[in-house]
């Protein structure tokens, strides 16, 4: 099948011509790019949520249970949740849907499951751009769940219109350390696993670095965003409704204060900048690696003949790099 | 970069999931991305899973002897809803005679207990490319 046909059928709604075009611009098929233009122009600004915490936070039950609250309503959603590939062997085990099983009857509801391949930020590589495709498929709402995160992944921020940062009353002491990083880039905090001891307290501990927060900022006219804290227990359901409301009254702020609009041309500069820095890098790995034996000049580097950077002076023609430019040195 | 993804399933009641996490252990390590979804999976379950994900294979694990009921409409399954393509294959205590059975229907390989894991990722290895 020709990757028209296949847009053709996407664009008709069949999934499993969804799940193939994520597939070929998970892997940078050849033709990705060109897939990729024709989605972004069709994207109609699906909503995005992304669900972040540590690892064993609640995040994939969560997901599925704001899905389960929506799904009868007939919303259009889609579900993208990441795991780790392994640094060692490029496997993984995705295992979030074993936490989302009964949204299987859902035909409103499409889930995919992506490893990491490589990224650091708790997210794939790939991921913004599985989202262009389910919103250009007609999803309404998006919820991306990020591996499990500590305190500098934070991806999420440039891929979603809301994060929720999930933690549970045993984070405790390690709040402090998360002042910066998780932290600052929650518009909603979960504590989940609330029937737990020390729930309370964690939650009232949290509240207090937040007002830390909101009394350092800037005095200002503008209304602001007082990030809320919800108690959840996942797994019985208490506290979903609320956490859905508390989402949909963050998005009602963004969008009102023009929060929103700004946030994603921020995101779409980040991703024209990106796709600068990636046909660069193409370019001059081109230019100056080709028949270049990188790893001889490493054990010359490391035998110490040579330090790197005269290496590359020597070996990589840069100088006629710097001509294109008009002599700005590199 | 394609990666080949093997979705990975308990299919009916049978909560034995020591083996189909070995296996899927085992496929990880030799590089593959495995979408574990579980004990307690329907047919409906199953295939529904193995084509949001676009996997090129789908392992199912059945001790309870729901075999013969689970394997067949799986197939069934993906031909319907558009995954005929995806090849099947199977563990879990099946008899022999069952085995064959389930091959000629068009499952493409049983293996039993005491497979070793290199055996099962030679097998896919060769059925579907190397990672």
């Amino acid at each position: 099948m020709t990757s028209d046909e296949l847009l053709d059928r996407f664009f008709n709604g069949d999934m499993v011509a969804l799940a193939k075009v994520i597939s070929l611009v998970e892997n940078r098929s050849p033709d990705h790019e060109r897939v990729l233009a024709r989605l972004f122009r069709e994207c109609r600004n699906a909503y995005r949520v992304g669900i972040t915490g540590p690892p064993g936070a609640g995040k994939s039950t969560v997901v599925d249970k704001i899905a389960m609250h929506l799904a009868e309503d007939g919303t259009e959603m889609g579900i993208v949740a990441v795991d780790p590939t392994s640094p060692f062997t490029g496997g993984a085990v995705l295992g979030d849907r074993i936490r989302m099983k009964d949204l299987y009857k859902y035909d409103n509801i499409f889930i995919r499951s992506m490893a990491t391949r490589g990224s650091l930020g708790g997210l794939a590589s790939a991921t913004k751009d599985v989202l262009v495709a389910l919103d250009a498929y007609g999803k309404e709402l998006i919820l991306v769940e990020t591996v499990g995160v500590g305190q500098v992944e934070l991806d999420v921020v440039d891929a979603c219109d809301t994060v929720v940062v999930m933690l549970t009353p045993e984070a405790g002491d390690s709040v402090q350390a998360m002042k910066a990083g998780l932290l600052e880039i929650a518009d909603v905090f979960v504590v989940n696993k609330a029937d737990r001891d020390g729930a309370e307290i964690f939650a009232i501990e949290l509240q207090s670095i937040l007002e830390i927060k909101e009394n350092n900022m800037p005095k200002s006219s503008k209304p602001h965003w007082k990030t809320p804290i919800v108690l959840t227990v996942a797994p019985e359901d208490r506290g979903i409704s609320d956490l859905w409301n508390t989402i949909e009254k963050h998005r009602d702020f963004i969008i009102r204060e023009g929060i929103f609009e700004t946030h994603r041309k921020l995101q779409i500069k980040h991703k024209i900048e990106q796709i600068i820095e990636n046909k660069i890098r193409l370019l001059a790995q081109r230019k100056f690696l080709t028949g270049i034996d990188i790893d001889h000049i490493a054990s010359g580097v490391y035998e110490g003949q040579i330090d790197p950077y005269s290496a590359v002076n020597k070996y990589c023609r840069l100088k006629e790099f710097e001509n294109i430019f008009e002599g700005d040195q590199l | 970069m394609k990666r080949i993804r093997i979705l990975m399933a308990k299919g009916g009641l049978d909560g034995h999931s020591r083996g189909i996490k070995v296996v899927a252990r085992a496929l990880r390590d030799a590089g593959f991305e495995v979408i574990y979804t579980g004990l307690h999976q329907s047919p409906g379950m199953i295939v529904k899973a193995a084509i949001q994900e676009d996997v090129d294979l789908i392992g199912i694990s059945i001790l309870s002897g729901a075999h013969m009921a689970i394997f067949p409409k799986v197939l069934e399954l993906l031909q319907l809803e558009g995954g005929g393509h995806i090849p099947v294959f199977g563990g879990g205590i099946i008899p022999s005679a069952d085995q064959k059975r389930l091959e000629k229907m068009g499952v493409k390989r049983i293996f039993g207990p005491g497979t070793r894991t290199t055996e099962i990722v030679d097998w896919v290895k060769k059925n579907l490319g190397d990672v």
